[in-house]
């Protein structure tokens, strides 16, 4: 036995022990969490289980991007120049969209809609790509309905794109509803779910890329 | 128990999904860091789309190095845009996101066994047929 002094408090920093009485939000003797952490956290939430959407797109896809029923395989349809002009778009979203969250903190309206606005238009440069793809596909036969393989290409990719189209939407009324009310923390609150949108949005397009593309495209 | 909180974190609680705790001089902070995180990011993209052109790496390797490579990106992307740190006060949002990745994992690896499995296992329809003749 070690001689500790009687009602020493060993030192815990992040209370994990909870030798402390815990008096931060959300942790019983501190009241509630704020709203905010409370809204980004369902939103958080909702974005896990559209992952798990996601999941289901890209589990078909595995099963069935061998199945081509004598149509072309992706390494044959897959313009990889085109993808990676996408991808650069939406990376450089991610960061303007980050750019925009910072300028809400700073309440600094001009940074923020300069910053939602390059966010839109380089997710309109994504989504036009995108659809000259799908158009010159369908165009050339290669349609859903040619093949398994097209039709879950056409389902995971188009998914992504679905949501892309939503989040530009939500960004328009970002940008709308920040100039008629201003930084009010209702406001700010949905700038944060944006931005996580947004985000997710970019993760998805990471995992696409790879397994759709690259690996389709590869050997 | 009448003791006083005396470090900076014990009184702070959680923090959103998202939300950055910045110390010190703000947004130049910030900026630094999502520059960094578009870097690496940017880093990560170039070298999968050079992986899977080149012969860099050994041919049967390539499709291990893409995944190992878009793993990074997704976890790049994690710290640095959307802020999800390992510290105590990221706890939940941790714990949601670990639940949710083994969801996802369950879905992707269940698939693909039960229906590779189903392939090698099942006998092709058009043998189905003949027998039944």
């Amino acid at each position: 036995m070690t001689t500790t002094e009687i009602g020493a408090v060993p030192y815990d920093p992040y209370n994990l022990g909870r030798g402390q009485p815990d008096l931060s939000p959300g942790h019983g003797a501190g009241g509630p969490a704020s709203k905010r952490v409370i809204v980004a956290y369902g939103f958080w939430i909702f974005l896990l289980s559209d992952i798990i959407l996601f999941s289901a797109f890209f589990a078909s896809y595995a099963v069935l991007s061998g199945q081509t029923a004598g149509g072309p395989s992706g390494r044959e349809i897959f313009d990889l120049r085109n993808v990676g002009v996408e991808t650069a778009c939406l990376l450089l979203s991610s960061f303007t969209c980050g750019m925009s969250a910072l300028a809400a903190g700073a309440r600094n309206k001009p940074a923020f809609h300069a910053a939602l606005l390059v966010t839109f238009a380089l997710g309109a440069v994504f989504l036009t790509l995108e659809l000259r793809e799908f158009a010159g596909l369908v165009a050339a036969g290669n349609g859903p309905q040619r093949s398994a393989f097209l039709s879950a290409f056409f389902a995971l990719v188009g998914c992504h794109g679905l949501h892309v189209t939503a989040g530009m939407l939500w960004l328009l009324t970002m940008i709308a509803q920040v100039f008629a009310k201003g930084f009010r923390a209702d406001m700010l609150r949905r700038v944060l779910c944006f931005n996580l949108f947004w985000h997710a949005l970019d993760i998805i397009w990471v995992a696409v890329f790879t397994v759709v593309y690259l690996l389709g495209a590869g050997p | 128990m009448t003791e006083t909180f005396t470090d900076d974190h014990a009184g702070r609680g959680d923090s959103a999904p998202g939300d950055e705790r910045l110390d010190g001089s703000g947004v130049a902070q910030g900026v630094l860091g999502y520059l960094l995180g578009l870097i690496l990011a940017a880093g990560l993209t170039a070298a999968s789309f050079y992986v899977a052109a080149s012969h860099l790496i050994w041919h049967p390797g390539i499709p291990a190095a893409l995944v190992a490579l878009a793993v990074a990106q997704m976890g790049v992307h994690l710290v640095f845009f959307l802020h999800i740190t390992t510290g105590p006060e990221s706890t939940n949002n941790v714990l949601a996101l670990a639940f949710g990745v083994l969801i996802v994992f369950l879905l992707l690896a269940g698939t693909m066994f039960i229906m590779s499995s189903l392939t090698h296992t099942t006998m092709p329809l058009d043998q189905v047929m003949s027998m039944q003749r």
